[in-house]
């Protein structure tokens, strides 16, 4: 059943399916319910990676040396993991900026510059023009090799044969007018082609069954399982060499390494997969299944590459077959006829898939970012009073995909021979290797400028283009192979595949160090030696902080002019057309709360910036740009003014974080002050107190010296008068007691006493105060006991002081004695590291709620109504303040009717 | 520290170890005859080592599947 006619109608059969795919999907996001919004038709659709290349050439690869097919899909995965990282970010620039193409963005991000969007256009077309050679090649060859069916001969062997030259043809025609149908069909101001993904995300899948399909059948089918199969390829001496490849291979581990590097820039940077990961990506939480799933794609499609390269040299050991047809010529070879033609259609499905997307997302640069600056710029055409120019676009589109493929088929005439597929592959991936330093570096560094960035895109591509193409054009024949023997002229040091003398790595080695110095070597210095522009700055700005800004019209603010809403929207109808124009004004005016078009809009920056941004996904950011300025008057910002309006933004956000940081700190101030003004408050309080109690204390003492003094004027014969003048004599003394003691707190309290800290001997301060106080013992019959021991350790305190504190607390003890029948003790004793004194008397005791009261000011045991107050009530607050300033406790141990003994501590040794 | 750039600083770690395990000089380490489960010992390395990176990508990017 593998003849001619069977196969071509498949073929087509099934080309038509996928545009019927297309055409529901598309239908489906116009009624508003598109199929293609998830994150599994998403990941699938990223693996418009995979194409013919995997499909036929990585077994090609495994078969000459075994492990090199691995690092173009472990780069990849490596790179997802970080697109976390960049490509979010990526992802939400392009959507505030509407970005249409990888042209767009880079020619956006510096200044929207129309000549940099040039120039990525020509190398990305240049430099994927060997990749589309790849898959005409991969197509034709499989073709050509199904339809000799059941003989397997190699397409260079069938010989000279003029339908063999015109299938390459043929597929590119066809692929061309198959793009058009699914790419062209109408013009999307965001550049989406749901119908385009859902059709990709499909071939994703056939492909993926297909492979798996001939690999299960070859591993289980013809052989019995891995063990077998390994083992078996293990006896063959050259297969074996193949199990540990990386020995003794000269430069392996680096080429493993480059290749790796060059597949991480590939997946973010061809054209093709930024198209689908970025410009047709609806919902950026996709990105979360697809960080994950795509590279289980990629890991489930490589899982038969080795078994397949390792069966078929087995199977055919002769080496007839070339390794990039096993897929294919395996299950031929077992008479496996639908496998076959199953594998013929994956293998399509690979090469088609990658040609539609990647030649439409090349058309759109090459339309927005090559063709259309140029148009619009040449007067002579008035493209400007043209009243609807999506015809225009539209052609450009479709004869720029017509070019592309044409191109593709002229390099696969040209060059395409000489190389297995991946070796073709790989040099369009150095190719888009070189747009890494710009995209990258423009979206992290605000320093790179639009002249660096042309700087290092030339540089790198005139690098690539001396290493990699020349080298290819001239093995085919097409240049003098003397160039690559010798160098250009004979000069050995320019030789393309040793420039500058360097020996020892594989071609693409060496071409990637070389041009990625040159690039990005070109780019940093350039950018650093040559100030950027107005536009560049805010560009700048508006990419690296993208998750700074919020709303979308980061743009709005730094424009600044006049216009008229009927000019902008003519403008805007003029390239959307009038239906596209008038949703887009009414979708405007409805977000501002008014009606379009009965309300007059206010040509303001914002509707400016909206135009411009609407208009940016249909031509591209710099045509818009174009555009707009020939509509509307714009008074030019200098760069100083952008700088102001940055400066202005970024001044706000510290600002704002200063406040919150400030109110923070306020509140904290607010707290402490409470508390502050709480304390003061009870000071207040307290000091009320005082001087109340105060003064009732002089007055006592007063009042009585008074009465009689008065007694004693009207009479000053009266009997009692002796009796009246001692009375008037001790209550002086006491006034004098209480005032000087009153003195004596507040110079303490207020840190103003005067201490002389010197080395004091407590056993002579005890006999010091008991010979002072025998008067008064001797009075009242008091019996005294004093302990001390021999010899005390000094301590460190003042002396005067602490002979108050002594005297105080015996006069105490002698004041509440019952005459007659009282008794001191009075102990000194030494402990760790303090002296500690005892003052043990036998009067009523003191009951336990008071002790904590009677060290305060003014307090006294007892009813202060009834009983005569027998002393200030400051006497015992003194003393303590005393022993506390020196480091020492006061206290008072009692119980009611067992006397009390007041005792404290002072720290020995602490003054010498 | 916001959750984004929480999981942004796993990814990046998480890419680091990817470059170390595909990297001289563990791939050396395994790039010795013999095999592993049938498969020769470097490549059932190369895919264990590659589905775990996986697997952890799929546990740091979308927990909640």
């Amino acid at each position: 059943m593998l003849h001619g006619p069977v196969i071509i109608f498949t073929s087509f059969a099934y080309l038509g399916l996928l545009f019927a795919i297309a055409y529901y999907a598309d239908q489906r996001a116009d009624a508003g319910r598109p199929v293609i919004n998830n994150a599994y038709v998403y990941s699938l659709s990223l693996a418009v990676y995979v194409t013919a290349w995997t499909f036929y050439g990585s077994v090609g690869r495994a078969a000459s040396d075994g492990i090199g097919f691995l690092p173009i899909y472990i780069g990849p995965t490596l790179m997802i993991a970080l697109w976390w990282v960049v490509m979010r970010k990526i992802l939400r620039i392009s959507k505030q900026n509407r970005i249409t193409s990888l042209a767009d963005f880079i020619a956006s991000r510096y200044g929207k510059s129309a000549l940099l969007g040039g120039i990525v256009t020509v190398i990305a077309v240049v430099g994927i023009l060997p990749y589309i050679s790849l898959q005409l090649k991969a197509i034709s060859s499989s073709f050509s090799i199904v339809v000799q069916y059941p003989e397997i001969i190699m397409p260079g062997k069938v010989g000279p044969q003029p339908m063999r030259e015109d299938t390459a043809l043929w597929v590119a025609l066809i692929l061309a007018a198959f793009t058009i149908a699914f790419g062209t069909r109408h013009l999307d101001a965001a550049e989406h082609h749901q119908g385009m993904v859902a059709a990709i995300a499909f071939e994703s899948l056939v492909k993926l069954l297909a492979f798996l399909a001939v690999g299960a059948f070859v591993t289980f089918g013809i052989y019995h399982g891995f063990g077998d199969l390994f083992s078996r390829a293990a006896a063959e001496p050259k297969l074996h060499a193949l199990m540990t490849p990386l020995e003794g291979v000269a430069g392996g581990y680096a080429s493993w390494v480059w290749l790796t590097i060059l597949s991480m820039m590939a997946i973010m940077f061809l054209p093709r997969q930024f198209q689908v990961t970025v410009i047709e990506n609806l919902d950026e939480k996709h990105l979360n299944k697809a960080i994950w799933l795509f590279p289980l794609y990629m890991l489930a499609i490589n899982m038969f590459v080795l078994p397949l390269a390792f069966g078929g040299v087995l199977h055919f050991p002769d080496g007839g077959v070339d390794a990039d047809t096993f897929v294919l010529t395996l299950p031929m070879a077992e008479k496996q006829e639908l496998l076959a033609l199953l594998v013929f259609i994956g293998g399509l499905s690979a090469a088609t898939g990658m040609v539609i997307v990647e030649t439409i997302a090349l058309s759109t640069m090459v339309c927005n970012d090559l063709v259309m600056p140029v148009l619009l710029r040449l007067r002579a055409l008035r493209l400007n009073e043209r009243p609807d120019l999506t015809g225009l676009l539209l052609g450009i589109r479709r004869g720029a995909i017509v070019l592309i493929l044409l191109l593709g088929y002229l390099y696969f005439k040209l060059a395409g021979e000489a190389y297995a597929l991946v070796s073709i592959g790989l040099i369009s991936f150095a190719a888009v290797a070189q747009f890494a330093p710009v995209v990258l570096g423009g979206i992290f560094w605000k320093g790179g400028t639009r002249r660096g960035a042309m700087a290092g895109l030339v540089a790198g591509f005139a690098v690539w283009f001396y290493t990699l193409l020349l080298p290819a054009l001239a093995r085919s024949g097409w240049l003098p192979t003397g160039l690559l023997e010798h160098g250009p002229w004979g000069v050995e040091l320019l030789k393309p595949l040793q420039l500058f003398g360097l020996t020892g790595l594989d071609q693409i080695t060496h071409a990637m160090i070389w041009s990625m110095v040159a690039n990005i070597g070109a780019y940093v210095a350039v950018s650093l030696s040559v100030s950027p522009s107005a536009d560049e700055h805010r560009q700048a700005s508006l990419f690296v902080d993208v998750f700074k800004q919020s709303g979308e019209s980061g743009d709005a603010r730094f424009w600044r002019g006049t216009a008229s809403a009927p000019d902008l929207y003519n403008l805007l109808a003029r390239f959307l057309g009038v239906s596209a124009a008038d949703g887009a004004f009414r979708e405007y005016a409805a977000a501002k709360g008014q009606r379009w078009p009965d309300d007059g809009l206010a040509a303001d920056a914002e509707l400016v910036h909206q135009v411009e941004v609407q208009l940016a996904g249909a031509i591209g950011a710099a045509s818009a740009r174009v555009m707009v300025a020939s509509v509307v008057k714009e008074e030019a910002l200098k760069i100083d003014e952008v700088r102001e309006i940055l400066d202005e933004a970024s001044q706000v956000v510290v600002y704002s974080h200063r406040l919150e940081q400030q109110s923070r700190e306020l509140e904290a101030a607010t707290a402490e002050l409470r508390a502050a003004n709480e304390r003061l408050k009870e000071l207040d309080r307290m000091k009320d107190d005082f001087v109340s109690t105060v003064t009732h204390e002089l007055r006592t003492p007063l009042t009585s010296i008074r009465a009689l003094t008065e007694i004693l004027l009207e009479d000053p014969e009266i009997e009692q008068r002796k009796k009246f003048l001692g009375i008037i004599t001790k209550e002086s003394e006491r006034l004098t007691r209480l005032i000087n003691q009153v003195l004596d707190l507040s110079k303490i309290e207020s840190g103003k006493a005067e201490w002389q800290a010197t080395s004091v001997d407590m056993a002579m301060v005890i006999s010091d105060t008991v010979a002072a106080m025998s008067q008064v013992f001797q009075e009242r019959h008091i019996e005294v006991d004093v302990r001390v021991p021999d010899r005390v350790s000094p301590v460190a305190a003042d002396v005067d002081r602490i002979i108050q504190v002594m005297l105080n607390l015996l006069s105490n003890a002698a004041k509440f004695c019952e005459s007659g029948k009282g008794r001191i003790e009075i102990a000194l004793s030494e402990q760790a590291r303090s002296l500690r004194v005892d003052v043990r008397d036998n009067g009523p005791g003191i009951d336990p709620e008071d002790q904590a009261i009677i060290f305060d000011k003014f307090r006294q045991v007892g009813d202060t109504l009834t009983d005569k107050p027998h002393g200030s009530g400051l006497g015992l607050h003194i003393s303590r303040k005393i022993v506390e300033h020196f480091g020492g406790r006061l206290w008072v141990e009692s119980s009611r009717g067992r006397g009390a003994c007041f005792s404290f501590t002072l720290p020995t040794g602490a003054g010498t | 520290m916001s959750d984004s750039e929480t999981r942004g600083q796993r990814f990046v770690a998480l890419c680091m170890l990817g470059i170390v395990l595909f990297n001289y000089p563990v791939l050396a380490l395994f790039n010795v005859p013999g095999t592993l489960f049938g498969i020769p010992v470097l490549y059932a390395y190369i895919f264990i080592a590659w589905a775990a990176l996986i697997g952890m990508m799929a546990l740091i990017a979308d927990p909640d599947r």
